[in-house]
């Protein structure tokens, strides 16, 4: 409650000129509006209204699952027999009832179910979770108005529209409020928009005049009021509203209105009446409905089973036509089945009829063509891969103590894939920290520290040069060590610092610290800077009691960057009062601290239009002057012409910063005469107080004409600390090949300077920025936006130099036109050249529009990356809401391969078999075949293979780019597994018959039965696929020896057991193995030679590969097989560097174009020795 | 390379077993049918003419007893989804379950009265009897043991008798005695354990004598069974068994040819590693190093 005595002082609001334009509080400022659009009436301080029609409105309860408890069943089930193969297999349980059926219904219906089931309970398990979340925010408490001025708190469920609610610092708001007043007197407060729109900066929001009184609980005691306003809709910047209070009805707008899920920041509490509750409110209407999330690899797989069901019918049709046809003509001969005494399915007089009624039997025989089991161990994979992902300990964030969260299972292999990411800018990319790194004084630059950009350059520089030292002159040599030890200086510099870290403040020159700078030669200069810094904001000092020292309460990081700095450099910023700004000087020419009052007269405050920030102050002297801040552009063009005399420096200095990767501004002040600020302070108050649409443009006219003629003084070198590891991540994704867009709610300079401190951005590269005019007419805007995209189109066509890269700049403005159906083919086109992508001041809705167009528009699997609730709707959009690798497709193709390989052995047998339908398996082996025997060891190739390990991942970024090129998982490859089905079937059967055909195949002089034959013809499946995943395998765990071997063991256990049961279950398989099978020799031979015949194309394929044409991959396991890394330092690291894609962006990107630069000095340095004086080497 | 190392002594050790077996095998569907009645042989076999028919067998090497005498079928689908399914695994093996014959259809009663055992396998039982004379005496078919034991103890129950069998307006193939049980009616196990492919031999009975070579048998068959009605022929084996089992090149050819593919790939990718040799780990195989048209 310290904020109370502020309150009695501070008018926040008076430093505001041009953000917070209070309405006039009149009837003719109400809107008039009435039909449908703006029925929405809210009766406040009366909740108990809105419990009954017409004004009972949706409560503030919010559910974000899929399901509830009656709809689980039907839309999970709608959900799974979505799929063709369950639909397919659904139809073939229900027929297995039928006598038609050539298996038992169990054997149908089993595994169904458990597959089936095994889905629902994982999507029934996911779901749960966001209902446990959705729990915790329903409960959510807030201070409501219980009444007689009582508050109360409630959760946020049970709050109604129309409630008065309190709203404490931090706090979110729980439902969309209407804000009443709050701590401070004229009713301002800050307000977080991140979750909403990924603005960092605060927002200022401020109460009508009207119920400015309402600011004590006991206030709202017979407070009422009714506000009429539109309905529930998802416009985040709109509002159009009445409020109806005390007789008389004011006009709301959107700078009244607090929005949910955005939070209060630096206002002790505010009141607030609900609107818009739960689902009405605009940030959950702004949610996009979930699509059901498939990935690439789904929807390939049912084009794959598609031709799996058309084989399918194929060989159905064969097989039943082969039926008819035996019927017909051979059956009436084979008097041992009593063709005379038969019913419709075998009659030989109907062979159409029992051709059809065979069909059904067929589809359903043959139906372990389709790999029933291949959607739940996809789902059991990604399930396990979600878990990984979770329990990562390289993904584990220290600071929260958080693991990496997998919402969703379902999308884990395309990461593999992805091609593009459109990442979010703010606290993903950066930890929008700001660092004061360096500053330009009159033309002299100080602060020695490096940025990081420039410690990864002199890095590289360093070991590149060793590199070269090789192979140049001992003269060069000499040279190249000379700048090698001034590199290392500037390294060693900074790991020397250790001084206790200052947040927000890098800066290190012994020049300027510790009142040093009074002894340099523009000491004015320099203390009129630190001034300017601490006095043009409009931040808030808050004392923190525990150190003594002044916090900052600022909008924009930039501003508390600046205080801090100008506190270490003596010019403590320590009160604010509603005309002054107080800062204590440490240091001044006299050497006394003393405590300074600057009469702040006129705020004319940063906007992104204006690009600049000008106060007005008269010191204690009595001298006003002018002091402003803004982009060096902007402050150039308003010099006046004896200002400009540090100008070339400035501007150099300015540009080694931006290089740098620093977000600059430039400082410069001007003094006025009392006349002439007289003067321009009556057009001043006269613009201000005018009313009508022009008052904002007379009021920038104003402004415009006092800021110029300015005096340059200098400029300030700004680090936006990124996020730990970004400028590398972008990096290694940029060398593997993946495009990056940001989109972010931030204005553009900012993006701009973000994209330059992530390495998105460089200098050199072309920018392309494309705007909206300012027109009307809408027609006109887009025909401008469309000249602009061809030209920018054609003009990277045309250009001839293959290193140039473009970077493309558009605001959300443009992209409203951009994304029109008519436009955004060209935008995408435009977009694909460029290497980077920015997107600057969009809203959710178009940062998913603006995924739905990447994904859409090239048919790549995009990644979306973001924090904030504002990034959900480009989350759901992109395919994959966040990166690993692998060999999904392999699994996959493996499906394929096995049921292939198995199904067709039953066809063959078929035909051997007068097409009857009899299969040569028992159902049981077939039930088992499945889910049991062959499921688990693709189960642990998905979830646990890797080709290469993480670090040589990380090493060789290009690896990555097999993914998204598919090669795991193309039609080539999945019919090559096709064709080794058909081989492996073949081997299988054939092998089989031959050995098993009329002799007899053990010492006893017993022959083969179908049972026998049958058993050993799936022992040799079973081996064969087995030892085919094996090889498929390059790493090994003890889970996957566990898996494979387990699977074996597993067919003979369940062999034994079968045969133990008694014979009226087990009919012919009793006692099969252990009396049959196991003594006869020639079932192990048979299987030895089955599962090494199947797997000898496969073997001869790989060493082939291997041996011709191998992968970046193989490579890479062989030279860490044969420990050459390390050995080969050099190798290693020159293929690693090699492997590097040529990156238009990135970090590297930009150390290179610095080391260009670089070398380039450096030749001419010897270049130069070599003329003046006779070269000693040569 | 290994497996061909493994593979071609397997071959050469399972064929050369496969060579010790000798094998006599004798084809007498047509021979056996008077000459008068080749021309409808189908009529013949339903008559009531006499069927015995006498053939010589000449041993060619030394068989070591015991020698297996087989039957063996051709184009008998006894795997057709009709015929496997008309049986019933309870009724075989108590005899609480001797009326239930719902699966045995159509050859599940007679007179109204349950079949036992019923269905059409056991309906069909092949009903050639074979008698073996060497130099005037008797051969002993042994008839005991040609089934799996496990059958014999477990699934043809010692209590189950036949009943009502061969007794409807049809008859299919033999007959059984009644008063003896399912479990010592072996000729019934082994048929009933349904062949998996149209042509199939099944074990007849064991004669316990070693035959010396140029030994002529005399055999007294009674030719019974219709096989003509579908074409099918009929032969009689006689054959020794090694350890491998009957008289099967096939496995050993296998091996060999298996283990000869091996060392072939094997001795194609040495010859090709030494006349063309990529160095493993040789990094200017990596795409990046490769040009860009190459993957």
């Amino acid at each position: 409650m310290t904020r109370v005595g502020i309150r009695a002082k501070l008018r926040l609001s008076n430093l505001y000129t041009f953000t917070c334009l209070r309405p006039r509080a009149t009837e003719e400022g109400a809107h008039s509006f009435d039909g449908p659009g703006y029925s929405r009436i809210v009766l406040c301080n009366q909740p108990l209204m809105h419990n009954k029609k017409p004004f009972k409105y949706r409560s503030n309860h919010v559910s974000t699952t899929k399901y509830n408890v009656f709809t689980f069943l039907p839309k999970a089930l709608y959900e799974q027999f979505h799929r063709v193969a369950n639909l397919y297999f659904l139809g073939a349980a229900i027929v297995s009832f039928s006598p038609l059926s050539p298996f038992t219904a169990e054997s149908m219906v089993a595994p169904l179910v458990f597959v089936v089931g095994l889905s629902m309970a994982k999507e029934a398990l996911e779901d749960w979770q966001r209902f446990m979340q959705d729990i915790k925010v329903n409960n959510r408490k807030v201070k409501f108005h219980k009444g007689e001025g009582v508050f109360g708190n409630r959760s946020w469920k049970k709050l109604r529209v129309g409630d008065v609610v309190k709203v404490e610092k931090d706090q979110f708001f729980p439902a969309d409020l209407l804000l009443l007043s709050s701590s401070y007197e004229d009713g301002i407060c800050y307000v977080e928009t991140m979750n909403l729109d990924g603005e960092t900066n605060l927002k200022v929001k401020r109460a009508l005049e009207v119920t400015l009184p309402l600011n004590e609980d006991e206030a709202f005691k017979n407070f009422t009021g009714t506000i009429k306003c539109e309905d529930p809709n998802p416009s985040l910047y709109t509002f159009i509203g009445n409020f109806e209070y005390s007789d008389e009805v004011y006009a709301l707008d959107p700078s009244q209105i607090l929005l949910r899920d955005s939070k209060l920041r630096n206002t002790a509490f505010v009141y607030g009446i609900v609107i818009f509750t739960g689902h009405d409110s605009k940030v959950m209407k702004n949610a996009t409905k979930t699509p059901s999330k498939r990935s690439k690899i789904e929807r390939k797989m049912d084009y794959i089973i598609y031709v799996l069901f058309s084989i399918l019918l194929m060989i159905s049709f064969i097989s039943s036509i082969g039926f008819a046809v035996k019927t017909k003509f051979e059956m009436p001969h084979w008097w041992y089945l009593q063709p005379k005494n038969t019913d419709d399915y075998y009659n030989p007089k109907r062979p159409v009829l029992s051709g059809i009624g065979h069909l059904i039997t067929a589809l359903i025989l043959y139906g372990y063509l389709i790999p029933i089991s291949l959607y739940v161990s996809i789902e059991v994979v990604k399930v396990l891969q979600a878990t990984f992902i979770n329990k990562d300990i390289h993904m584990y964030d220290e600071e929260t103590g958080n693991p990496a969260q997998a919402r969703t299972s379902n999308l884990n292999e395309e990461l593999g894939q992805v091609d593009t990411i459109l990442s979010d800018k703010t606290g993903t990319l950066t930890c929008n920290q700001m660092d004061f790194l360096k500053c330009s004084i009159a033309g002299t630059a100080y602060g020695v520290r490096s940025s990081e950009v420039e410690i990864a350059a002199a890095q590289q520089m360093a070991t590149d040069l060793e590199d070269q030292d090789v192979e140049r002159s001992t003269d060069f040599r000499q040279k190249g060590k000379q700048l090698e030890i001034e590199l290392e200086s500037v390294i060693s510099k900074d790991e020397m610092v250790l001084k206790p870290p200052i947040k927000g403040f890098s800066f290190q020159d012994s020049c300027l610290m510790e009142g040093n700078w009074l002894n340099e030669p523009n000491a004015d200069a320099i203390m009129l800077f630190f001034r300017i810094l601490a006095i043009c904001h409009t931040a808030v000092p808050e004392l923190n009691e525990e150190t003594g020292s002044y916090t900052y309460e600022s909008e924009s990081p930039d501003e508390g960057a600046f205080l801090v700095a100008a506190r270490e450099f003596g010019f403590e910023f320590f009160k604010r009062t509603q005309s002054s700004v107080f800062v204590h000087e440490r240091y001044s020419a006299s050497g006394q601290a003393t405590d300074r009052e600057f009469k702040i007269l006129n705020m004319l405050e940063f906007t992104s239009k204006r690009k600049r920030m000008t106060v007005i102050v008269r010191n204690e002297e009595g001298q006003i002057l002018l002091l402003c801040k803004g982009a060096d552009s902007v402050i150039f063009d308003r010099l006046s012409k004896n200002g400009r005399l540090y100008e070339e420096d400035t501007t150099r200095h300015l540009n080694e910063y931006a290089e740098a990767g620093l977000r600059t501004l430039a400082l410069a002040y001007k003094k006025l005469g009392e006349s002439e600020y007289s003067a321009w302070n009556d057009d001043f108050q006269k613009a201000k107080t005018s009313v009508g649409a022009d008052r904002e443009r007379m009021l920038e006219n104003v402004a415009e004409m006092m800021e110029r003629d300015l005096i340059l003084i200098g400029a300030t070198a700004v680090e936006d600390k990124l996020q730990k590891g970004v400028p590398q991540c972008i990096d290694k994704l940029a060398q593997a090949g993946l495009k990056i867009w940001v989109l972010t709610g931030d204005k553009t300079e900012t993006a701009v300077n973000i994209g330059y401190a992530c390495s998105l951005l460089r200098q050199g590269m072309k920018q392309v920025c494309i705007t909206a005019i300012n027109s009307d007419a809408r027609e006109v805007v887009k025909e401008d936006i469309l000249s602009q995209i061809t030209k920018a189109s054609q003009m990277i066509k045309l250009e001839k130099d293959s290193h140039a890269a473009f970077a493309l700049i558009v605001d959300g403005k443009t992209l409203a036109f951009a994304l029109d159906d008519d436009m955004k083919r060209h935008f995408l086109f435009l977009a694909v050249q460029c290497a980077s992508v920015i997107c600057c001041r969009v809203s959710p809705k178009q940062k998913a529009l603006v995924t739905r167009l990447v994904k859409e528009g090239t048919g790549k699997t995009t990644l979306a990356i973001g924090d904030g609730a504002n990034d959900v709707g480009m989350i759901k959009e992109a395919d994959i809401g966040v990166g690993i690798s692998g060999v999904e497709g392999m699994q996959v193709c493996y499906f394929f391969y096995k049921n292939i390989a198995f199904g067709l052995t039953l066809f063959y047998f078929e035909a051997f078999a007068g097409f009857s339908g009899q299969s040569v398996y028992v159902d049981w082996y077939m039930l088992l075949f499945n889910v049991v025997l062959t499921s688990l060891p693709v189960i642990s190739l998905g979830a646990f293979e890797q080709d290469v390990s993480s670090e040589i991942c990380l090493q060789f970024p290009a690896l990555y780019k097999q993914g998204p090129k598919n090669l795991f998982f193309d039609w080539y490859k999945i019919l090559g597994w096709i064709g080794n089905g058909l081989y492996s079937s073949l081997i299988v059967f054939f092998l089989n018959i031959f050995i098993f055909y009329d002799q007899a195949f053990c010492a006893g002089g017993q022959t083969a039965d179908m049972d026998a034959l049958g058993t050993t013809m799936f022992t040799c499946i079973i081996w064969a696929l087995n030892c085919q995943i094996a090889f498929t395998m390059s790493h090994f765990t003890w889970i996957q020896y566990l898996f494979i071997w387990g699977s074996i063991i597993m067919w003979y256990l369940f062999l034994f057991v079968y045969g133990m049961l008694s014979p009226t279950t087990s009919g012919n398989v009793y006692q099969l193995l252990v009396e049959v099978l196991a003594p006869a020799p020639s079932y192990w031979m048979a299987t030895l030679l089955v599962t090494i015949t199947c797997n000898l194309p496969y073997l001869a394929h790989i060493s082939y590969q291997r041996c011709f044409h191998p992968l970046d991959h193989h490579i890479i396991q062989e030279i860490k097989y044969y420990k050459k890394d390390v050995e080969d330092q050099r190798m290693w690291s020159r293929e690693r560097s090699k492997a590097r894609e040529k990156t238009m962006i990135g970090f590297t990107a930009r150390v290179d174009a610095k080391i260009r630069q670089l070398k380039v000095k450096l030749q001419r340095k010897h270049l130069s020795s070599e003329i003046h004086g006779p070269a000693p080497s040569s | 390379m290994l497996v061909s190392i493994v593979f071609i002594p397997i071959g050469v050790v399972s064929l050369f077993a496969s060579r010790d077996v000798v094998e006599i095998i004798d084809q007498y569907e047509t021979e056996c049918v008077p000459q008068n009645f080749r021309n409808d042989k189908v009529s013949f076999i339903q008559s009531n003419a006499n069927k015995t028919c006498t053939r010589r067998l000449t041993v060619t090497k030394l068989m070591k007893k015991p020698i297996y005498v087989y039957y063996q079928l051709d184009n008998f689908y006894q795997n057709h989804r009709r015929y496997v399914k008309s049986r019933s695994d309870s009724q075989l093996k108590d005899n609480s379950g001797w009326d239930e014959v719902s699966s045995c259809k159509p050859e599940d009663m007679s007179n109204g009265q349950p079949i036992v055992p019923c269905g059409l396998i056991a309906w069909s039982l092949f009903n050639d009897t074979y008698n073996f004379s060497l130099n005037n005496q008797q051969l002993a078919v042994n008839k005991k043991g040609i089934s799996w034991k496990s059958d014999r103890d477990r699934k043809f129950g010692r209590n189950v008798f036949p009943r009502n069998f061969q007794n409807g307006t049809l008859i299919g193939g033999k007959s059984l005695d009644p008063t003896v049980p399912l479990s010592k009616q072996e000729d019934l196990i082994v048929w009933m354990r349904t062949a998996a492919l149209p042509t199939f031999r099944k074990l007849y009975g064991k004669i316990e004598w070693d035959l010396q070579p140029n030994e002529v048998i005399h055999v007294t068959l009674e030719n019974n069974y219709n096989t003509y009605s579908f074409s099918g022929k009929k032969k009689l084996v006689l054959s020794t068994t090694s350890w491998l089992g009957g008289k099967n090149d096939f496995l050993g050819i296998a091996y060999l040819t298996v283990g000869g593919l091996c060392f072939f790939l094997a001795l194609s990718f040495t010859v090709v590693y030494l006349v063309k040799p990529r160095r493993l780990g040789d990094p200017s195989y990596l795409s990046w190093n490769r040009n860009p048209g190459g993957h």
